[in-house]
This record gives C-alpha cells, sequence and structure tokens, in this order.
C-alpha cells in the first residue's frame, strides 16, 4: 500500500546555488501527483530530495523536512540507504543492469539486500514484471537474454519492474517516457495508471498533455519554488497563478 | 549554386573523397599488418628453434649438471607457475582496490598523487623493484625465495591494473550507478556488485595484461627467486623460474644448453597464451545474448 509525503520547507543546493527554495507539499497516499515546469525548474532536484539521490551528487545538499508515511526522511540517524529502499525511482533513460539478464535485473535489488529464497524471488520477479507489463514479452527468455538487449520501452518497463521488486511504497518517475516513442509512452501512462492501487506515485514531466492524462494532482515549479499545486484539472483549466496560466498556455518554457 | 549533383565539380569531389576513404582505411589495415608481423615472426622463430627440443624429458626432468647432456625445465615450468600465482593473489586484489578508490572515491588531492605513483611505479625499471624487493624480504629473511620473486612481480602488476580499472569504472555511466542506489543498495555493495561486474570484461583485459607482462620478466627475479636446479615447492626456498633458466641457459657456453633455453622460451610463451586463453574462457562462459 502507498503512503501520503509530507514536504514541509524543503532547500536544495548544488554547491552555493539554491536550487529548491522552502518547498512545502501534501502528495496524497495511492494517487499519481505530477510535477510540471520548464527546464531547469528544480522538478528533477525535487523528486531526488525525496529519497536523498540529491545527495550522491558531489558538493550537493539539501534541508528542510520530509516524511513519508512515518519516516523523516532527512531525520538525525535516518540511513540514506532505508530510505531508498522504501521509495523506488524510475530514471530519466532506461538504465538496465547491462551485464545482467532480465531476471537478475528484476532480482537486483531482491539479492543485494539479503533474500535468497528462491521460490519467494522468483514470485516476486514474476509479480513485478506482470505489474510492469512486461511479462508476457520476456517469459521465454527471463535468464538468456540481457537486460540490455530489449527495445527502449522495454527497458524502462524492466527499470520499473526492477524498482516494483523491493516492495516501495513510493514510486518516483523521472520523465519516465520522455526517451521513448509514442507507442512505448502510452504503455508507460496505462502502467501509472494502474500502478497507483498499490502506490504512491510521483511523476516529472515535460510533457502536459501526459500530466493531464495521468495525474490527479499537478504541481507547478518555476525556478526553484513551488508556484501552484491543485487538482490537475483545475491547474490546466483554472490556474489561480498568471505564472501558470502563462506556462501551460506555452508562452514561456 | 555549388556542387550540384552530376556537376564536374561533384565528381571530382566524390573521386577525391573515394580515394581518402581506402587511403584510411590501407593505413589502417597496414598499420594492424606491421604490428602483427614481429609478433608471428619471434613466435614462428621460438617454433623453428625450440620446438625440436621440446620432448618428454625437457619437460619433465630438472636440469643435468653442467657438461652433461639431456635434463629438462620441469622444475622451473612449476617454479614460475608457483611466483605467478602468489604476483596474481596479491597484485590483482590490490590492483582492482586501488583502481576502485581512484574512479569512486578519489576525485580529490589524495588521489592525484596515487594516480601519478601508479604511474611513477610503472615506469621503474623492474630490475629496480626486483633490487627493492631483495632489500625489504630476502635481506630480512637471510635466504632468496620464491614468495620474495612473487611479491617483486606482483608490485608490478598493481599500477597497471589499478590504472586499468579506474578506466573501465569510470566509462561505467553513472546512471548504473544511480540505478542500483535507488533501490537501496548501499555504496560498496553497488560498486562491488553493479560498478565492478558492468566493467568485468575490461578489468579482466587489464590484469591479463599486467600478467603477461611480468610472467616473463627475468631482472626483478635475480635477486629474489633466484632460480634452483632442484624441484622446489615451498614459498620460502629459492625457485627456479622459467625466465631464469633462459636467462642461465643462452649465456651459457654449452651448446645443449643453448638449445634448451630456446625450447625454454617457447614453453614460456605458450604458458602465457594459455593462460590468458583459459582466463578468456572461463569468464566469458556467463556472457549474454546482446550485452552490450
Amino acid at each position: 500500500m502507498g503512503v501520503g509525503i509530507e514536504v514541509k520547507g524543503l532547500n536544495a543546493w548544488y554547491g552555493k546555488n539554491l536550487a529548491l527554495k522552502d518547498i512545502d507539499m501534501s502528495i496524497p497516499a495511492n494517487h499519481v501527483t505530477a510535477v510540471i515546469g520548464p527546464s531547469g525548474c528544480g522538478k528533477s532536484t525535487f523528486v531526488r530530495c525525496l529519497n536523498r539521490m540529491h545527495e550522491t551528487i558531489p558538493e550537493a545538499h539539501a534541508d528542510g523536512e520530509v516524511k513519508i508515511g512515518e519516516v523523516e526522511v532527512y531525520g538525525d540517524g535516518t540511513d540514506p540507504v532505508d530510505v531508498r529502499r522504501r521509495i523506488g525511482m524510475v530514471f530519466q533513460k532506461p538504465n538496465p543492469f547491462p551485464t545482467m539478464s532480465i531476471y537478475d535485473n528484476v532480482a537486483a535489488g531482491l539479492r543485494l539486500n539479503g533474500l535468497r529464497n528462491r521460490k519467494q524471488m522468483d514470485q516476486l520477479v514474476e509479480r513485478s514484471l506482470v505489474l510492469s507489463a512486461l511479462w508476457d514479452e520476456v517469459k521465454d527468455t527471463l535468464h538468456k537474454k540481457s537486460g540490455a538487449s530489449l527495445s527502449g520501452g522495454q527497458q524502462q518497463r524492466l527499470c520499473i519492474a526492477r524498482a516494483l521488486a523491493v516492495e516501495p511504497e513510493v514510486l518516483l518517475m523521472d520523465e519516465p517516457a520522455s526517451a521513448l516513442d509514442p507507442i512505448s509512452t502510452s504503455k508507460i501512462e496505462e502502467l501509472i495508471f494502474q500502478l497507483k492501487q498499490h502506490y504512491t506515485v510521483v511523476i516529472v514531466t515535460h510533457n502536459m498533455q501526459q500530466a493531464a492524462r495521468v495525474a490527479e494532482l499537478t504541481g507547478f515549479f518555476l525556478m526553484g519554488s513551488l508556484i501552484e499545486y491543485d487538482k490537475t484539472e483545475k491547474i490546466f483549466t483554472t490556474p489561480a497563478d498568471k505564472r501558470t496560466e502563462d506556462y501551460i498556455t506555452g508562452r514561456f518554457g | 549554386m555549388l556542387n550540384q549533383p552530376g556537376s564536374a565539380q561533384t565528381a571530382k569531389l566524390s573521386l577525391w573523397r573515394r580515394f581518402m576513404n581506402h587511403a584510411a582505411t590501407g593505413f589502417a589495415v597496414g598499420a594492424a599488418i606491421l604490428v602483427l608481423a614481429p609478433l608471428l615472426a619471434i613466435f614462428v622463430y621460438l617454433l623453428v628453434k625450440g620446438a625440436g627440443s621440446v620432448n618428454w624429458a625437457f619437460l619433465t626432468q630438472t636440469p643435468k649438471p653442467p657438461g652433461e647432456l639431456g635434463g629438462g625445465m620441469a622444475n622451473a615450468m612449476v617454479g614460475s607457475a608457483l611466483i605467478l600465482a602468489v604476483a596474481s593473489v596479491l597484485g590483482v586484489p590490490l590492483g582492482i582496490g586501488c583502481g576502485i578508490y581512484l574512479a569512486e572515491y578519489g576525485r580529490n588531492r589524495f588521489g592525484d598523487l596515487v594516480r601519478f605513483t601508479a604511474d611513477v611505479l610503472n615506469g621503474v625499471p623492474s630490475i629496480v623493484i626486483g633490487i627493492a624487493v631483495y632489500g625489504l624480504i630476502v635481506l630480512q629473511q637471510k635466504h632468496f625465495s620464491a614468495f620474495s620473486g612473487g611479491v617483486a612481480l606482483g608490485i608490478m602488476m598493481v599500477p597497471t591494473i589499478a590504472r586499468a580499472t579506474e578506466e573501465m569504472l569510470m566509462m561505467v555511466p553513472n546512471v548504473i550507478r544511480e540505478a542500483a542506489l535507488g533501490l537501496g543498495i548501499p555504496k560498496w555493495r553497488t560498486t562491488l556488485s553493479i560498478t565492478l561486474r558492468t566493467a568485468s570484461a575490461g578489468v579482466i583485459t587489464g590484469c591479463m595484461l599486467a600478467f603477461a607482462r611480468v610472467a616473463g620478466e627475468t631482472a626483478p627475479l635475480l635477486f629474489t627467486a633466484f632460480g634452483n636446479q632442484f624441484w622446489n615447492l615451498k614459498l620460502n626456498q629459492p625457485t627456479a623460474a622459467l625466465s631464469l633458466q633462459v636467462f642461465a641457459y643462452a649465456i651459457s657456453p654449452y651448446e645443449d644448453w643453448h638449445r634448451q633455453a630456446w625450447a625454454g622460451a617457447l614453453i614460456l610463451i605458450v604458458m602465457i597464451v594459455v593462460a590468458v586463453a583459459a582466463v578468456r574462457i572461463v569468464t566469458s562462459r556467463g556472457m549474454l545474448k546482446g550485452t552490450s
């Protein structure tokens, strides 16, 4: 089951450069929430702060309060590795582990976190691949083919399966379809729609139609600030802020 | 208006391009042949000079005293294998570990220092490394040994392996590391099980290069392994090695020993080729279809 996310006063830096300014955002469980905005507005930085991936970049750091379920993400003594185990992440460019088979790609997170039970592993791998709508296409070549041998769209669904296998509560997607063709994109979007039954999904996207199609809530970022955050329908029909309106009507960005 | 299709000028240009294309291909092929030629020549020459002397006695017996005909280099073959095993056990993990440090943590002054030191060590003449190990180990223990020979060769392997590992790890795209970290895999586990595994083909090549390079070394063994006319399997005793034996026989005044020196050199090359090929076969077994 998914859990909600509460963000209060989140700031993020790259060196001395302030990339996110005092973000407050409340993301409900088992919903799809989209984050939109022009390039460089901080939307990717924002989701990377939620699972503490931001700080893996040299000289980058963040502070503020992020609560995912009952976990204080930036609390004293919170191990970023534990946080990331609870929060799955899918990246812009499909990044399967190239030297591993399809099965091993999905099993990687389980195996490297210490799961040894073969039968349980088989079940989780199958369940994840079914959930990411890839099972039928790869079930006969699970152990024979490398993850890198799949098409771009399949690779991205493999990466989603890999993220789901460790049974996260939240799934972060950083422009998951921006490197894919329209057919693969629509498959991923259908998938996102299914996934919200089990997970809380946060999706970063450049594509406003995509946000309108998949998300119930949408946040608009501009120059490191959250300008407006509301029901998707409201954002795209009657935005409260002039800057949001300018962006969605294509006047800049 | 320039270069309309079918114009005389376009035809001339296309002819020039085709010429340049063939010239560049020809240059590359020529260079490849030039590189292969000396290697082939050495191998053929060794076969001509040495193959006739490789027989059962040569492969199974120890050297005969000076002046007596026959005997072999069996003890030297085993000795070489022993010394190289010690060198690999020490040099490969240390080299890979150092390479991991440089690639994953070494973007700082200390990393630069290590990198510089490794490059200098790579250029240190092998006899100097032999003398250093003589001073550090042989003098302390007061006897020559297979172990000290292995240490000398192991030290020589480290910089090559470290730099090769670093280069190969740097080629692994950062998105692969991020994917692993994002799954909640700790950094050390990500480095060993994901990043190093992704780069493994190149890292293995680096190890094989280092191995092949030290396998034929003679100078670092002169004051360490020292050589031995008899069987030895103990790490703390002086040990024969093929390269030492070939050197000793080649500068001897005996015709029969010259003959055996050629055979020894041939066996040494064959041993290196077999070892490298074996590692390649074993490590490529797990490779999958479509692996880039």
